[in-house]
């Protein structure tokens, strides 16, 4: 069996190798196609999700900037238009008003300076010492002349502190002034520092010239990436935002939205790596393609056990059918045998039968007067009784050859198989007690009776015994005959513990004039006319020996259909 | 008791001749043919014939045939089969038909001398009862009994 097992993949690796990559090839390709569109629809329409989210995001706070920073020029407008050059350049109501103002709205408000035409800081309210400083050459200033409105960029200013200021320039007496406003850095900064998705998304501010207007969470170099990309792009619309995937300097891929801010004078950019900002895609790729390998693992797996058996399934068959085959010639083989030693026997008995009528003429005439006196009288007698009697062996060796050519008398009747073996165990007890060996029976009473030709199952059943007592005629033993039904057959096994049969001998048994006997003893017929007889019945002969405990014959009788 | 007329009919020729002079040295008259025509032919001639001694398996017709037509022929005459061919077939068909008995080739002789006398004493019974029979027949005819 191990064997078997062994060469059955081994015997058909082509078979083998041919199941196994078409099964592997028409389960994976499908599963890798339909995975691979719904992904890529899947990355498609997420990428789209992400991309509308981030620009909702950075739209939102660009208008929270925007509205933020209009807010504080409302506020400081109101402040000069309400009191005008000449009570603000009082600095106790400057200071007055600067308090107000950090009341109302927290500390946004730093400090408040007026400042006439000639760029003279008139009054001041804050806590940097800057009364009476000279504006005139800041840029800032010369903005401030031009521009009713000015929200100046980031700068360090005397004061050495990054801030931005707001002013507002008003006539009095038809000279121009001018009132600024420090907006807290700290506060401003907020407002685009919170902004924070994921571990790696934030937020900042440039100007045109590509400064920082804030100060970003991670490190940010504006002349490089694509963010001079941004500012020369021209806004078609108030509300653009501009979104662009790529890699950075360190070879992450970043995702960058943009939007305008102060009327195109900022930039607010929004930057997260892309694979923060897609990390549930990642995952669901991830667990995508833990499902394909694992599912790739249980396709090659199946396609293993599937193509194991078919390979083995084919081999068997292969095997049957040779076993078919064999048999198939083996019974051609015996029925030509039988024909072949129904001629010989035939041709062979006729001149064997003048032979010993010669033999016995000669007898005849010896028994007359003259040669009674004969010198070699007694060896003429014993050559022609030795004629005579190896005449008989050769009609002894036809009659059997005779025998297996054409069944003796095949006469169909109702057969109890009991009563045959019963007799036949009679009929054996007598060479049985010269051998020393006992027959014991073990009969399945009332089985079924059994149509068949009584003569043939006869002679297969006496053969058996007359072997297995051939074969302990000098060791002495027993003989087990047991009858029972099993299926759609009447077994009747024959065991004795006889020597055994050596396992090269066992596939010949059944061949004619295979015989282990001496000389003259066999004729080597007996087992191959078992065979025939009982394939003829469609039944089976089946034999098991194990040398030194001994040899089962089994022979299985159909039963006959009611 | 006469000696017996026995037929030998066997197409071996060396077979008829060496069982000829075997039969003839134990007191028997010996017809041979060497097929079933030449058989039934001389049969005819010799209608006392006791016993024929008839070889199944020959060419042309064969034993069987041959005894079918003995048997049509001439009734009373009793056919021992001797077989080369020792099959309990042929050998029951034989019977069936009405032979004798039958021996396997090659035969004991003393075993066929015994089948010989047996089947011509059978024979001789058989006219016997036939002529009493014929005698009583004759008797009752005349009203003598």
């Amino acid at each position: 069996m191990d064997k078997s097992k062994e060469t059955r993949t081994a015997d058909y690796p082509a078979f083998f190798k041919k199941r196994f990559f078409t099964v592997i090839i028409f389960s994976i390709t499908p599963m890798i196609l339909v995975s691979g569109i719904i992904l890529y629809q899947f990355k498609m329409s997420y990428h789209e999700k992400v991309h509308a989210h981030l620009a909702e995001l950075v739209l939102k706070h660009k208008q929270n900037v925007d509205s933020f920073l209009a807010e504080k020029l409302g506020d400081i407008r109101v402040l000069a238009r309400t009191f005008g050059f000449e009570e603000l350049s009082d600095e106790s109501f400057l200071r007055d008003r600067l308090e107000t103002l950090q009341r109302g709205y927290g500390p946004v408000f730093v400090d408040l300076g007026v400042i006439n035409s000639q760029g003279l800081q008139v009054a001041y309210a804050g806590p940097f010492k800057l009364g009476n400083v000279l504006y005139s050459t800041a840029s800032w200033f010369e903005n401030a002349m031009k521009n009713e409105y000015v929200i100046s960029d980031v700068f360090l200013g005397l004061r050495g502190l990054p801030h931005f200021i707001v002013t507002v320039r008003d006539n009095w007496k038809g000279e121009s002034w001018v009132i600024r406003a420090t907006i807290d850095f700290v506060a401003f900064n907020n407002l685009v520092g919170n902004i924070r998705v994921g571990e790696t998304g934030f937020a900042f501010i440039l100007n045109r010239e590509g400064e920082l207007q804030t100060k970003p969470l991670f490190d940010v170099i504006p002349d490089k990436g694509p963010y001079l990309e941004f500012m020369k792009t021209k806004l078609k619309e108030k509300d653009d935002v501009q979104i662009v995937e790529r890699r950075d300097e360190f070879g992450n891929k970043n995702i960058y939205v943009a939007a305008f801010l102060k009327g195109g004078d900022w930039l607010l950019v929004y930057q997260q790596r892309a694979s923060d900002a897609f990390s549930d895609f990642r995952r669901a790729l991830k667990i995508a393609f833990a499902i394909i390998i694992l599912g790739g693992i249980a396709i090659v797996n199946m396609a293993y056990v599937f193509s194991t058996r078919m390979a083995g399934h084919v081999a068997r068959m292969e095997k049957e059918k040779k076993m078919m085959d064999e048999q198939m010639i083996e019974t051609g083989k015996l029925a030509s045998v039988g024909e072949l030693a129904a001629g010989i026997a035939h041709e062979i008995n006729n001149p064997v039968a003048i032979m010993v009528e010669e033999a016995g003429w000669i007898e005849d005439l010896l028994e007359e007067e003259d040669f009674k006196e004969g010198e070699n009288l007694d060896e003429f007698q014993r050559a022609l009784k030795q004629i005579r009697t190896q005449g008989k062996r050769c009609k002894d060796i036809t009659f059997k050859l005779l025998s297996f050519a054409r069944k003796t008398d095949s006469r169909i009747q109702e057969v109890d198989i009991n009563d045959m073996l019963e007799e036949l165990v009679a009929i054996s007890a007598q060479r049985a007690k010269y051998s020393n060996v006992t027959i014991n029976s073990n009969f399945q009473n009332d089985l079924p009776f059994i149509r068949v030709s009584q003569s043939e199952l006869q002679q297969v059943f006496l053969n058996l015994i007359n072997n297995s007592l051939d074969a302990m005629e000098k060791t002495g033993g027993t003989i087990d005959i047991a009858s029972k039904v099993e299926g759609d057959f009447i077994v009747v096994g024959v065991a004795d513990t006889g020597p055994g049969i050596p396992k090269a001998n066992l596939n010949r048994i059944f061949d004619p004039f295979f015989t282990t006997k001496q000389v003259g003893k066999g004729t080597g017929l007996g087992l191959s006319i078992c065979y025939g007889i009982m394939k003829k019945l469609g039944g089976e002969i089946e034999v098991r020996s194990t040398m030194d405990v001994g040899t089962t014959f089994r022979v299985f009788i159909p039963l006959t259909e009611e | 008791m006469k000696t017996p007329l026995v037929m030998l009919v066997d197409d071996e020729v060396p077979f008829v001749e060496t069982m000829v002079k075997r039969l003839e040295k134990r007191k028997l008259t010996v017809l041979t043919a060497f097929t079933g025509n030449e058989a039934l032919e001389k049969l005819g001639k010799h209608r006392n014939t006791d016993v024929v001694i008839l070889d199944v398996k020959m060419p042309g017709m064969d034993g069987i045939e041959t005894l079918m037509e003995i048997k049509k022929a001439f009734p009373l005459i009793e056919v021992i089969m001797l077989t080369g061919h020792a099959t309990v077939e042929s050998a029951i068909e034989g019977m069936k038909l009405g032979a004798y008995d039958y021996l396997m080739k090659p035969c004991d002789m003393e075993q066929l001398m015994a089948k010989v006398d047996e089947a011509t004493r059978k024979r001789k019974d058989h006219e016997e009862k036939i002529k009493e029979a014929r005698v009583r027949e004759a008797l009752s005819e005349h009203g003598l009994e």
